[in-house]
């Protein structure tokens, strides 16, 4: 019995320094309460003087300028738009300029040349009249000088006939008859 | 294991015989804060429209944080946007300063992330009620479940929401500290099988060093954004 009992007692006080022991040294120092207070303690005030820090300094900092940045990027950006629009306006300008002026010098091309055309169609018109109106005088005078040529003509071979009779037999013919031969032959060329 | 030992520096702080010494644990908590503070300051310090390098870390991180919470908890939750970006914060850099050898890494403490854990889970249901009264029972009420099942299922969502705390808490401690002591270990390899075998032990720890930090990030990424899943249980009731 009393046996028993001290035997129970050691088996105690062994198991009780082996745990010890092992939470001491061998165990994990995680389970040791010793400085469970002290750890919580100072995680509150680090954690806490962090929380504080950075909640109430640091992060409004770091978004104010986010959201500066954020709003400067769209203000450049809307600017940058606007800038394109209106480069685009004026660009469309200038294609009208261009487009416009290009019709203008079609239009004044045409005109030129509609004009050039007109006055070199009057001054030939006019020079065609002209070169008519003397054409006709011309012709009026060569017909007229068709006319008489044959009388002409005839007076003269009835001249020039009488002079070579009369140089050739000494006779003076009489007028009248080589004017009926000259008619006569004139008359058969004019057949021929 | 030495590594996760919380000692004391400096003279014992004790209020009313509770002991709130500054331990190494604080420190690094400090340390933390601070680090992050001076970034940020430094950051936002000269603001203009083409970022610095720091500042453009901060605005990333702004953005980073800001598109995590509204894409998991929608506008409503823009209010807790600066605790959830101090938790974020904290916790990485809490994570990422581990990572530096002799270090203390604080998240490897259940108690510091179980701290964090409750103050959320607390926080959380608190404005579940105060958004929507009693309504906000209906959260272990979900809609379409046949009439003989919903006791069950009540039971069930209960005890899943109960253990919420416990999950965040756990997921976080048991990552950073199996990290840490797998590290421990291979590099314990690497001096006991000397200059003969101790290549391959040094090339699983280089590697255990990239996972490592990965899992820091992650971490502290999966603790926001599950943050941020249960504040949108609370704010926008689906059930």
């Amino acid at each position: 019995m009393f046996k028993k009992i001290i035997v129970k007692t050691l088996a105690v006080y062994f198991l009780s320094i082996n745990f010890i022991q092992a939470a001491e040294s061998g165990g994990m120092p995680q389970l040791n309460p010793e400085f469970w207070f002290s750890q919580i303690f100072w995680l509150v005030i680090t954690f806490g003087i962090l929380y504080l820090v950075l909640s109430k300094i640091i992060l409004p900092k770091i978004s104010d300028n986010l959201e500066t940045r954020k709003s400067q990027v769209l203000e450049n950006l809307e600017l940058a738009e606007k800038q394109r629009n209106e480069s685009e306006a004026k660009l469309k300008e200038f294609d009208n300029i261009i487009l416009k002026s290009k019709i203008d010098a079609k239009n004044l091309f045409n005109e030129s040349r509609k004009k050039l055309l007109d006055d070199i169609n009057n001054k030939r018109q006019k020079l065609e009249e002209e070169i008519d109106k003397e054409l006709k005088i011309v012709e009026a005078e060569i017909e007229e000088l068709k006319k008489k040529s044959p009388e002409k003509i005839n007076k003269i071979a009835i001249e020039t006939s009488a002079d070579v009779i009369n140089q050739l037999i000494g006779v003076n013919v009489n007028n009248s008859s080589i004017t009926a031969i000259v008619s006569d032959i004139s008359s058969k060329n004019k057949t021929l | 294991m030495t590594q996760f030992n919380v000692y004391r520096i400096g003279p014992e702080i004790k209020i009313s015989e509770i002991d709130i010494s500054f331990t190494n644990a604080s420190l690094f908590m400090a340390i933390s804060t601070i680090t992050i503070l001076l970034i940020f300051n430094f950051g936002t310090k000269k603001n203009s429209i083409i970022p610095s390098k720091l500042q453009l870390l901060g605005e990333l991180s702004y953005s980073f944080v800001s598109k995590m919470i509204s894409d998991t908890a929608g506008t409503k939750a823009k209010p807790y946007f600066s605790f959830i970006f101090s938790l974020f914060m904290f916790v990485l850099f809490c994570n990422m300063l581990g990572m530096i050898p002799y270090t203390f890494t604080v998240t490897s403490h259940i108690i510091v992330t179980f701290v964090l854990a409750a103050f959320i889970f607390i926080g959380v249901t608190i404005i579940g009620f105060i958004k929507h009264g009693l309504g906000y029972l209906k959260l272990f009420v979900p809609s379409g479940v046949p009439m003989v099942l919903l006791p069950l299922i009540v039971v069930i969502e209960i005890i899943s929401y109960l253990s919420r705390p416990i999950s965040l808490s756990v997921r976080l401690f048991a990552n950073m500290m199996a990290g840490h002591t797998m590290m421990k270990v291979f590099g314990g390899f690497v001096v006991s099988l000397g200059i003969v075998g101790g290549w391959l032990p040094l090339g699983f720890s280089v590697a255990l060093t990239g996972l490592e930090i990965l899992v820091a990030f992650l971490q502290a990424y999966v603790f926001a954004i599950l943050t941020c899943i249960y504040l949108n249980d609370a704010l926008n009731l689906h059930h």
